[in-house]
C-alpha cells in the first residue's frame, strides 16, 4: 500500500487542538508554528514554545533580516521555503557573555566571512555562538529557533493558542 | 514461587530486584512483591523495558502500564506497583522500593538479554519485527546494544555524533518512501569548513531504524532538541517530573493525557504537522501514531527541575495567559 507522508507549510496546514476531559487547555499552550509564521511580520521572533530560559521561537522568513548574534549556540530548523544562511565571524563579540538570547546587531557585522548555507524544509542549521548571521529569503517561509529567551522573544500566547 | 536464575520449562531465567521477582512464560510477565503478583503481556513488558534501559530511566517515571514502573530520581530510582493509580494507593496496595541506578541497570539488562528472543527487537515497530512470545528460542542482543544519540552539539557537526548513510545501512523506512529530501548547499569560505555546519534533518529522521526512541540531535546548553519517529504507540506511559514539549512534524499523533498521580483521563491532545504543545510536569501521557511520523520532543536537561515543580516552586504548566 502507497504511503503518503502529510508535511505542514504555510500554503497548506491542518491543526489538531485539545480535547478537554478533566483540565484546562490552555495547559497544554498549543499552537501551530504555521499559522503562528503567516500572521508574523518577516523576522518577527515569536515564542511558540518556552521551557524557564528556553526557547523555540516561529519565525515568518521573508525579505533579508537584520543580523544577529549569540553568547551561545543557537539552531534554525527551516520548517517551509528556501533560507539563505550569511555568516560572518566576529572580530569582537558584539553580546556580553552573559546575555542570553538573540541579539540583533546595527548595521553590517565587522568580521571575515565565514560562509553560507541555503537550507530548504527539513534542514537544521547552526548559527555558532561568537558568529553573525543573516537570513534570506525570496519567498515566505518558516524558521524554528532554538534559543534562549532575549530582548527581542515575542510572547503573544492568548493570539496563538488554544483557550 | 521461582528463585533467581532459576530456568523454567519455557527456558527463561528468572530475576530478583531486592523484594521484586520477574519471571515469564510464552505469553507473561510476571512480577512478584509482597503484596501480590502483577502481570503483562511480555511484548508490552519488554517494549518497556527496552526504553527504561536505553534511556538510562528518562525524565521522571516510565509507566510499563498502569500499575508497574520506575520513577527516576538521578542516582536511585524506585520500581512501584500501584504508585501512579488512585486504586492502588488509596487502598494501600502500592509497593515501592528504591535502588541504586547501577544496581537495577545491571538487573534489568540481564531480564531484557535472557527474555528477548531471537528475530523479535523491541525497539522496532509491530509490522517490523518478529514476535516476543513462545518458548526461549536464541537472543538478539545487537538490538539490544544500540547506543542512544546523544549530539553535544549538532548531528554531523565535528566531533559530534554522526550522520545516517545509506552506506552504513540506514536505509529509508518503508513509511517515508514517498519523501522527497529537499536540496541542501552549503558553501564554507576556506577555514570554515568545520563551523559552518547544517544537515538534512528531515532525512536523518527518514532513516531511523527505531521506534519511540527520542535522542539529543541539537543542544544549547540544557535547551535539548529531541528527535524520533514513532509507529504504533509509545511503549510506556511517561510520567513527568518537568514540563515537555512536543512538536509535530509530519503526520499526526494523539496524545492520550492522564493525571500523574491518580491515573486518571485529563485530555486527549491531536497534534499534526507543525502542531506544538506543552505536556504539564504533572500529568502521564502515551501518544499513538498509526502512520510512522516525525516528532520533535523538546526537553529542558536542567537537573534542578524536578525539585522544583515536586516542591510546587514551579507551577506544572509553562505559561500563564
Amino acid at each position: 500500500m502507497a504511503v503518503k507522508t502529510k508535511l505542514g507549510s504555510l500554503a497548506h496546514y491542518e491543526k489538531g487542538g485539545v480535547e478537554v476531559i478533566d483540565d484546562d487547555p490552555k495547559h497544554y499552550v498549543f499552537s501551530n508554528v504555521f499559522e503562528v509564521a503567516s500572521k508574523s511580520k518577516p523576522y518577527e521572533k515569536v515564542c511558540v514554545g518556552k521551557n524557564i530560559k528556553n526557547v523555540l521561537e516561529a519565525i515568518r522568513a521573508e525579505g533579508t533580516s537584520p543580523w544577529y548574534t549569540a553568547s551561545h549556540d543557537e539552531a534554525a530548523l527551516v520548517m517551509d521555503g528556501t533560507v539563505e544562511i550569511r555568516l560572518v565571524k566576529l572580530d569582537q563579540p558584539a553580546a556580553r557573555d552573559d546575555q542570553e538570547g538573540t541579539t540583533m546587531l546595527e548595521g553590517q557585522p565587522r568580521g571575515r566571512k565565514m560562509g553560507r548555507i541555503v537550507a530548504r524544509r527539513g534542514h537544521m542549521a547552526l548559527l555558532p555562538k561568537g558568529s553573525a548571521y543573516q537570513f534570506h529569503a525570496d519567498n515566505p517561509g518558516v524558521i524554528l529557533l532554538q534559543t534562549l529567551f532575549g530582548p527581542l522573544t515575542i510572547e503573544r500566547w492568548a493570539e496563538i493558542c488554544q483557550r | 514461587m521461582a528463585s533467581e536464575n532459576q530456568v523454567n520449562e519455557q527456558g527463561y531465567r528468572s530475576f530478583k530486584l531486592g523484594d521484586f521477582t520477574f519471571r515469564r512464560d510464552e505469553y507473561f510477565a510476571h512480577i512478584s512483591y509482597p503484596g501480590g503478583t502483577h502481570t503483562l503481556s511480555v511484548d508490552l513488558f519488554l517494549r518497556a523495558l527496552m526504553r527504561d534501559v536505553a534511556w538510562g530511566f528518562f525524565y521522571g517515571t516510565v509507566n510499563f502500564d498502569s500499575v508497574f514502573g520506575t520513577t527516576n530520581h538521578y542516582g536511585t530510582v524506585d520500581v512501584f506497583i500501584g504508585l501512579r493509580n488512585e486504586a492502588y494507593w488509596k487502598n494501600n496496595k502500592h509497593f515501592v522500593q528504591t535502588f541504586d541506578s547501577n544496581e537495577i541497570m545491571k538487573v534489568f539488562r540481564n531480564i531484557l538479554e535472557d527474555w528477548t528472543n531471537e528475530g523479535f527487537d523491541p525497539f522496532a515497530a509491530p509490522e517490523e519485527t518478529g514476535s516476543a512470545f513462545g518458548p526461549k528460542h536464541g537472543s538478539n542482543r545487537p538490538a539490544l546494544e544500540r547506543a542512544r544519540v546523544t549530539a553535544k552539539r549538532m548531528v554531523g557537526a565535528k566531533g559530534d555524533t554522526g550522520l545516517r548513510r545509506e552506506a552504513d545501512g540506514y536505509t529509508v523506512n518503508r513509511q517515508f518512501a514517498d519523501y522527497k529530501p529537499e536540496k541542501l548547499e552549503i558553501y564554507p569560505e576556506k577555514g570554515f569548513e568545520d563551523e559552518v555546519h547544517a544537515f538534512d534533518f528531515f532525512d536523518y529522521l527518514t532513516r531511523s531504524d527505531v521506534t519511540w526512541n527520542p535522542s539529543i540531535v541539537s543542544a544549547v546548553r540544557n535547551n535539548l532538541l529531541c528527535a524520533t519517529t514513532e509507529e504504533y504507540q509509545l511503549p510506556v506511559i511517561h510520567g513527568n517530573d518537568r514540563v515537555e514539549w512536543f512538536l509535530q512534524l509530519c503526520d499526526q499523533i494523539d496524545w492520550l493525557v492522564y493525571d500523574g498521580q491518580t491515573g486518571k483521563p485529563r485530555a486527549r491532545v491531536t497534534a499534526k504537522a507543525g502542531d506544538i504543545c506543552a505536556m504539564p510536569a504533572d500529568i502521564q501521557h502515551q501518544g499513538i501514531s498509526p502512520k510512522r511520523s516525525m516528532l520533535l520532543v523538546w526537553e529542558n536537561g536542567d537537573p534542578s527541575l524536578p525539585d522544583l515543580y515536586a516542591s510546587g516552586k514551579l507551577k506544572p504548566y509553562p505559561v500563564e495567559f
